[in-house]
């Protein structure tokens, strides 16, 4: 499957962290076109092997996570409008004037409304809303809400995927979505490279709650290398240009603390020997991405982090390239078949 | 369903042509005569009875976005075309110019913001469109300036009576007198689809000054904000309750035998009908009143929640009883049921 297509029908889906189920179907059906087999953990990370060739194989793990933010029902209020929080980092500004669907006994159609220009009175004028004075109205009488709706459903912005001009996409999860793509795009180039590494890509859970399900996930593999794919902000007005990567620039490779350094060495060969554009990405603490939760499991994991440039970063617009999606899955590819059993033994001689 | 096709038209003020095509199709078996003026008001002519000349209006403009100016990175800046409130406009997206760009209207990361910044609204001046170009050259393959922008809003049921799309102000309105115009009634009719309301009421001023009426109706999609927080006596109208009938707003005050008429209409049929309460905001009733040496005129309106954003919702039933009472009413003219 074309990894925009696999894109699309992903970030249509919904997954909230915790409830990840409908997103991690397709991710699983589309995994286990390509890899040797596919299963799923107790918290529910897909987990799908490919393995390489030979005697002397050793441990890939990829990780990129397939949750995303979204929001849970608090209460039915007076004429059926439902109250809710936050689940992960949402900023209240993006969810005025949204459509979105709640998750309830079916997928329920809602608006998060405010009240028109022309009667407010001149104190609301430009004052922003806050999430605990908004609510979804479902244009329903109560009595219908209730059948259909109760504490604790989970809400996701409504937003089809959208096709920019160019390569650029756009659409709400992307974050990380478009990081479960680039699983894809390299499994499929696994198919045509030779590779002595078995590789095990997951499609994690619960990453914007906590790094939790790659925690696990990390422990029941055991890999010899971990690499997670996240996003990372992508140029745009208002930011400092050192805080962000260009778009279509190629994937932004971590080094710091969180990176074992031969592996981020490793990874700017590879991509310089087949021509990818790279930059750097600079992380001088935590990485705030599952390569965090890795590094320190069971007896420590040597780990690295490729992320793709991506604008307005937990909106329902997040922005990106294709060809950024692209390039990272051949890099990691690349890297892949590049490695062997001395290179990983390597990796604990400092 | 002709509300959709309407809604999810492309039709900012200025730039109504789509909207006008879709109206002239739908109407082309029911009327004969056309008129298009300077404008672009499209006013179709019914009957030659010789009686009154009754003028219908609703305007077939809507709320939008001009492109401005291309940054050199490729993005778009904008400016408004009517009434939106500037905190509707992070995080949607948009369609940009003729050729139907997808374009989306970011905002800076949760994770790059200082504290107090998620409690400040972002000014008109940090937003911008991403089409997805690369750079000023790129962007201007597909965009030029001056190229409008509406919200990509797709119509949807939410159940058997409600619905939700864009620009129910006025769409819901030219819906309205779009099924009023495929009856007959023994009177002069000129159904008025204006132009330019959002930006001051421009094409219903010129409109009834050609048609010169002796009465007029304006149809609206008009403020409904029976929602939380605001409290009941802030409501304006009501969703499901009926045809809004105003009596006044900042633009005009409506005819009190107009209003009369209705009521007696609404009471002999069972049509449940409300008063628009409040008195801000304006409509095509305030030129056309104020027309030559003055027209009187009543406002009937399909209440709508949160027009001028990006999506807006209204009752089925107030839509078809606003269209039954509009029928009556123009029945109870013609047969000299209500004189002037």
């Amino acid at each position: 499957m074309e990894s925009k297509e696999f894109l699309k029908l992903m970030v249509e889906q919904t997954g909230v962290s915790g409830f990840e189920n409908p997103v991690a179907e397709v991710i699983k059906k589309t995994f286990a076109t390509v890899a040797d087999d596919v299963c799923t953990d107790v918290l529910g990370n897909v987990i799908a092997r490919k393995q390489g060739e030979g005697d002397e194989r050793i441990s890939v793990m990829l990780a990129a996570h397939m949750d995303e933010i979204g929001m849970m029902i608090t209460k039915i209020e007076e004429g059926g409008f439902l109250k809710f929080i936050a689940i992960g980092g949402i900023d209240q500004r993006t969810l005025v004037a949204q459509e979105v669907k709640v998750h309830g006994k079916r997928d329920v159609f809602g608006i998060i409304g405010m009240k028109p220009p022309h009667l407010l009175s001149p104190e609301e004028v430009g004052a922003a809303i806050k999430m605990q004075d908004m609510v979804i109205d479902l244009g329903l009488p109560i009595e219908q809400v209730k059948e259909l709706v109760t504490v604790g459903d989970l809400v996701t912005v409504h937003r089809p995927f959208i096709a920019l001009a160019g390569d650029f996409v756009a659409g709400k999860a992307m974050d990380d979505r478009a990081a479960v793509a680039v699983l894809l795009e390299c499994l499929q180039e696994l198919q045509k490279i030779r590779h002595k590494a078995d590789v095990y890509a997951v499609a994690t859970v619960q990453e914007e709650v906590g790094l939790r399900g790659a925690l696990v996930s990390t422990y029941h593999i055991a890999p010899q290398i971990g690499i997670a794919i996240d996003v990372c902000h992508g140029e745009m007005p208002g930011v400092p240009e050192q805080d962000t990567a260009p778009m279509g620039k190629g994937p932004n490779i971590a080094l710091g603390a969180n990176i074992h350094p031969k592996l981020y060495e490793r990874l700017v060969e590879v991509a310089k020997e087949h021509n990818i554009p790279y930059t750097i990405d600079p992380v001088p603490g935590p990485s705030g991405t599952d390569a965090w939760a890795m590094q320190v499991t069971r007896s420590g994991v040597p780990t690295a982090l490729v992320s793709l440039p991506l604008r307005y970063m937990h909106t329902s617009v997040e922005t990106l390239s294709m060809a950024d999606v692209k390039s990272t899955g051949r890099l990691l590819a690349y890297f892949i078949a590049s490695i062997d059993k001395s290179f990983v033994e390597g990796l604990l001689c400092y | 369903m002709l509300l959709k096709k309407l809604s999810e038209a492309f039709g900012p003020s200025g730039c109504e042509g789509e909207v006008r095509n879709i109206l002239m199709e739908e109407l082309a078996p029911h009327v004969k005569q056309w008129r298009r003026d300077a404008l672009g008001n499209l006013i179709a002519v019914k009957g030659s009875a010789g009686g009154l000349r009754v003028m219908l209006a609703a305007h077939m403009d809507e709320c939008g976005l001009m492109i401005s100016s291309i940054d050199r990175s490729g993005l778009l800046r904008f400016r408004k075309v009517g009434g939106i409130d500037d905190r509707v406009l992070v995080s949607k997206h948009v369609i940009v110019g003729s050729k139907k760009i997808s374009g989306v209207i970011g905002a800076k990361a949760v994770h790059l913001q200082k504290p107090d910044e998620r409690n400040q609204v972002i000014p008109l001046s940090g937003l911008y469109i991403d089409v997805g170009a690369k750079s000023k050259e790129d962007a201007e393959k597909l965009i030029k300036i001056g190229d409008y922008a509406v919200f990509a809003t797709e119509f949807k049921a939410l159940s058997d009576t409600v619905v939700v799309g864009k620009s129910f102000d006025d769409r819901a309105g030219c819906a309205v007198l779009v099924e009023v115009l495929k009856d007959e009634y023994a009177l002069d009719i000129y159904g008025a689809f204006t132009v330019q309301e959002e930006i001051g009421l421009r094409g219903a001023g010129v409109a009834a000054y050609a048609i010169e009426p002796d009465l007029a109706i304006v149809l609206e999609g008009t403020t409904c904000s029976d929602i939380p927080p605001s409290k009941e006596y802030g409501y304006c109208t009501t969703l499901g309750q009926g045809p809004a009938i105003t009596i006044m707003d900042a633009s005009v005050i409506c005819d009190r035998r107009m209003i009369a008429e209705l009521v007696r209409i609404a009471k002999d049929h069972d049509i449940p009908l409300q008063f628009k309460r409040s008195v801000t905001g304006g409509s095509d009733a305030g030129k056309i009143n104020q027309t030559k040496a003055g027209v009187p005129v009543v406002v009937i309106s399909v209440p709508c929640r949160y027009i001028h954003s990006p999506v807006s919702m209204l009752n089925l039933a107030d839509f078809h009883n606003t269209i039954k009472l509009v029928k009556l009413f123009l029945k109870s003219i013609a047969e000299g049921g209500f004189v002037l």
